[in-house]
């Protein structure tokens, strides 16, 4: 248990919830916007899962990160865009688009990995781990000054540029909501879309756009995922992080800030599990420690939501 | 010649529209309509005529399914809200198009925002909304949430919308249902200062005074169909009527003395300060007795709305105490309430009346779907379901092609009546009615006061608040005056008051005894 606990206060540890908080905090902003703007993307996972496998393969075939990174993104704003298509203008349920797009993402994609690079035989799982070497990762930057902080600059240095990005996004995300005319579109068309409509917004385009962006997040949570956390694509590699999103966006109240947090609780229950079994804890037992703490979270801010808003005003 | 000068002064002309929606309800068929500059047109007919339809093809948030529309001698296509916009038109529609969450400010300026750089210029929005209402002389609060704002200041709001984005043709689809008397009056004045400066307004409203009041001509409509334009002058209130159902309307309500009996709505103290530290309510007691309609008269904003919420636990109050038949309704769940024998028509239909994705007869039946006559065993009994919507739905003569329509697809008029129909036919000891006939056309209103007296008069207790001070004065028996939270006067009989004297109590210039007002508790 003490050895637990020292592991626990190293700096490793702290670094390893950031790493693991990034690409949720990318998907739950991608749920923040889209329910802004009225609706509800639960394909988050399935679109992580494309970018992922497009994003390690076009790395490879290019042999450069950069262009891996940027067919990611491509391919994450494509498929969302083609969601909006099969969304609001085939009307589809937004929902069973979702779906769909979960369910390719699980199946579809090992698919493609298999006939595209068609290197594995037999009954072995198609993957591109063999092929993405670590040049080909997306790189980690070690910022100048702080990296010789004792501590510290072993917690925040040296991580995936798009660790950085995801807290960046976060940032500008936020002020994209707030303090720009299209953030201001997105919500009034979530609230209602008629009000909207009839001071001439173009709802469907307000709406293109949101999913669009949760596209594009998508792409940087799948380019991480693929390309940083773990070197190259392999089968539901996303592991529920798009699911978990939705929990941190409606956790977060719906907020920037209350997302980041929540991905960052979500982020320390996972690096917690990983520390459990690496000290010994049977991985069957280790395992679903996430999950549980994020159930409980969940119902302890559901409880303290409903209370609060019980509780009668006071009049001063 | 004179058709010739006539095709010029009209600035728009909407030729033989038709238009059917897409669930096959036809809407309009063949309407004329056309405006001259610089009058006030007004559109009248009885609820699901097909007003808002036709106003709404005008303004490019519905396609007519045949048809044309000329707007300065120009064919025109109105395909979006936005074309309609840039070609001068605006429209405030029947159901508020606000986004509560928002600022006034950033209502006003939705869709065109005032930028710095990347960033909305929220001063520059404050300052666009406060320059353009003091121009209008449209008193508005720009930095507050609509969420907060009463509904007299939002109705202000969406017509500050269209002015500020430039319309000279300015629909007004029922803007005075919900505004006071004194609001009213502030409306017509600058809408007449508008018309001067060369506006044109379509003007809609089931209220024939204002109509004669302000309008130059008239278009009436009957299902679907225009029955003619006429100049305002040339037409009675009661020609008008006539022409709208087809038959003579009694415009007054004939009742005979109320014989009350016991208090069956016993308010004590009560007493509430809202999130601004306004008080709201100060010390407000009175009783409401069977077999009476007590009327409550006073400036929206004083308190009334606070008060009903209070009765049907929409809020609590900070103190004071409640009860009906004995029992206190204070924060009971509203089922609770409902089972004491409360009914409430809430002043804001589409908030709290109604589920408007859910169909007719599931509205109507939202209060008592536990009932033991409409279930078998754990199922509903459909066939008792449909009899009694059917019931409803003839005796309140809702406009709809059957119950299991949608009731947000109703006209406003006849979602009003749904609302009406659930709460009067639920044997209620007491209705809770709020502006219960808002927005409601002569025919319906008639109905719905006569439905009101009688039901009194069968031995149930009403208490009646309406914006509409003609309203309260004629239906209510005896009447309380609502100023600042409190009641300032208490009338047992309201047959010899004047407006005048009204008005005085209204305004807070005059206030009754503490004496006087004390005999409204009958203890
Ligand atoms: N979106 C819609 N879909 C289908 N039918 C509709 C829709 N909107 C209105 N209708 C129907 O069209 C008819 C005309 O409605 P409209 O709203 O134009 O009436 P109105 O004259 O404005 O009445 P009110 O005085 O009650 O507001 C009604 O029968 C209504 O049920
Ligand atoms: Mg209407």
């Amino acid at each position: 248990m003490s050895n637990l606990l020292s592991n626990m206060l190293s700096p490793g540890f702290f670094f390893s919830i950031f790493r693991i908080s990034a690409p949720i905090l990318y998907a739950t902003l991608a749920a923040i916007v889209v329910e802004k703007a009225g609706f509800a993307n639960i394909g988050l996972e399935g679109l992580m899962m494309f970018s992922a496998l497009f994003g390690s393969l076009a790395s490879y075939y290019s042999q450069s990160w950069l262009v891996g990174f940027l067919v990611a993104l491509l391919v994450g704003v494509g498929m969302s865009l083609l969601m909006g298509f099969f969304a609001f203008q085939l009307e589809t349920d937004i929902i069973l688009v979702g779906i769909a797009v979960n369910l390719m993402g699980s199946g579809g994609t090992l698919f493609l990995c298999k006939i595209i690079t068609d290197i594995t035989e037999g009954k072995a799982m198609a993957s591109t781990t063999g092929l993405i070497t670590s040049k080909l990762c997306i790189p980690n930057i070690n910022i100048p000054v702080i990296r010789s902080i004792p501590f510290i600059g072993r917690v925040l240095s040296g991580h995936s540029l798009l660790t950085y990005t995801a807290f960046l996004m976060c940032i500008l995300t936020s002020i994209m909501l707030y303090r720009t005319s299209l953030g201001l579109n997105i919500r009034a068309v979530g609230e209602n879309a008629n009000a909207a409509a009839s001071v001439g917004v173009s709802v469907l385009k307000i709406k293109y756009i949101a999913i669009a962006f949760s596209g594009l997040m998508s792409g940087f949570g799948g380019a991480f995922m693929s390309m940083s956390y773990a070197q190259g694509w392999s089968q539901d590699m996303v592991a529920g992080r798009g699911f978990i999103a939705l929990a941190a966006q409606a956790m977060g109240g719906g907020e920037c800030l209350g997302g980041m947090f929540s991905s960052l609780l979500f982020g320390f229950a996972q690096a917690l599990g990983i520390k459990f079994s690496s000290v010994g804890l049977d991985s069957n037992l280790a395992s679903p420690i996430p999950y549980a703490i994020t159930i409980i979270s969940l119902a302890i801010f559901g409880f303290v939501r409903i209370s609060r808003a019980k509780k009668p005003k006071v009049a001063a | 010649m004179g058709d010739e000068a006539n095709r010029e002064e009209y600035i728009v002309q909407m030729k033989k529209i038709d238009k059917v929606y897409s669930n096959g309800v036809a809407a309009n068929q063949g309407v004329d309509f056309n405006l001259k500059k610089g009058e006030i047109h007004a559109l009248m007919g009885e609820n699901g005529a097909g007003k808002s339809t036709l106003m709404k093809m005008l303004f490019g948030m519905e396609q007519p399914t045949s048809g044309e529309i000329v707007i300065n001698g120009e064919s025109t296509v109105l395909s979006s809200p936005s074309v309609a916009i840039a070609k001068g038109i605006g429209m405030v529609h029947q159901h508020f198009m606000l986004v509560p969450s928002l600022s006034v400010a950033e209502n006003v300026v939705l869709g065109m925002v005032p930028k710095k750089g990347l960033f909305i210029d929220k001063e520059k929005a404050v300052e666009i909304t406060r320059q353009n209402a003091e121009k209008y002389n449209l008193h508005v609060e720009p930095e507050m949430r609509v969420a907060d704002i009463p509904v007299g200041m939002k109705q202000k709001v969406e017509i500050l919308k269209a002015l500020v984005r430039g319309a000279r043709i300015l629909i007004l689809d029922e803007p005075t249902a919900v505004l006071t008397a004194q609001e009213t009056e502030e409306l017509f004045r600058e809408l007449t200062a508008l018309k001067k400066e060369g506006y044109t307004v379509v003007f809609i409203s089931h209220k024939l005074n204002e109509i004669k009041e302000i309008t130059d001509r008239i278009t009436i409509m009957r299902n679907g169909r225009s029955m003619g334009v006429y100049e305002t002058k040339d037409v009675s209130k009661e020609d008008i009527s006539r022409l709208m159902v087809g038959r003579d309307v009694i415009l007054n309500v004939q009742k005979d003395a109320a014989k009350p009996t016991d208090v069956v709505l016993k308010v004590r103290n009560l007493e509430y300060v809202n999130e601004w530290n306004k008080k709201m309510l100060d010390k407000v007691s009175f009783d409401v007795r069977k077999g009476e309609i007590l009327g409550i008269a006073g400036v929206e904003g004083n308190g009334q709305k606070e008060l009903i919420d209070m009765l049907f636990n929409l809020n609590v109050p900070d103190a004071g105490e409640a009860t009906v038949n004995g029992k206190s309704v204070i924060g009971k769940p509203q089922a609770k309430i409902r089972e004491m024998g409360v009914s409430l028509v809430p002043e804001d239909r589409m908030l709290y009346g109604i589920a408007a994705q859910a169909s007719i007869e599931e509205n109507v039946i939202s209060d008592r779907c536990a009932k033991k006559e409409l279930n078998k065993g754990p199922l509903f009994h459909m066939g008792a379901i449909h009899k009694l919507s059917e019931q409803l739905v003839k005796d309140y003569t809702v406009l709809c092609k059957s119950p299991a329509q949608q009731v947000g697809m109703l006209s406003g008029g006849n979602i009003q009546k749904v609302v009406v129909a659930r709460e009067f036919s639920n044997d209620p000891s007491l209705i809770l009615a709020d502006q219960p006939t808002r927005g409601i056309d002569v025919g319906a209103t008639e109905f719905i006061r006569k439905k009101l007296v009688e039901l009194s008069r069968s031995g149930i207790a009403v208490l009646l608040v309406s914006a509409d001070l003609a309203e309260v004065m004629e239906l209510s028996d005896s009447l309380i005056v609502m100023h600042n939270g409190r009641i300032v006067a208490y009338f047992q009989d309201t047959g010899t008051l004047s407006d005048e004297e009204m008005g005085e109590y209204m305004l807070g210039l005059k206030e009754q005894t503490p004496e006087e007002i004390r005999r409204v508790c009958h203890d």
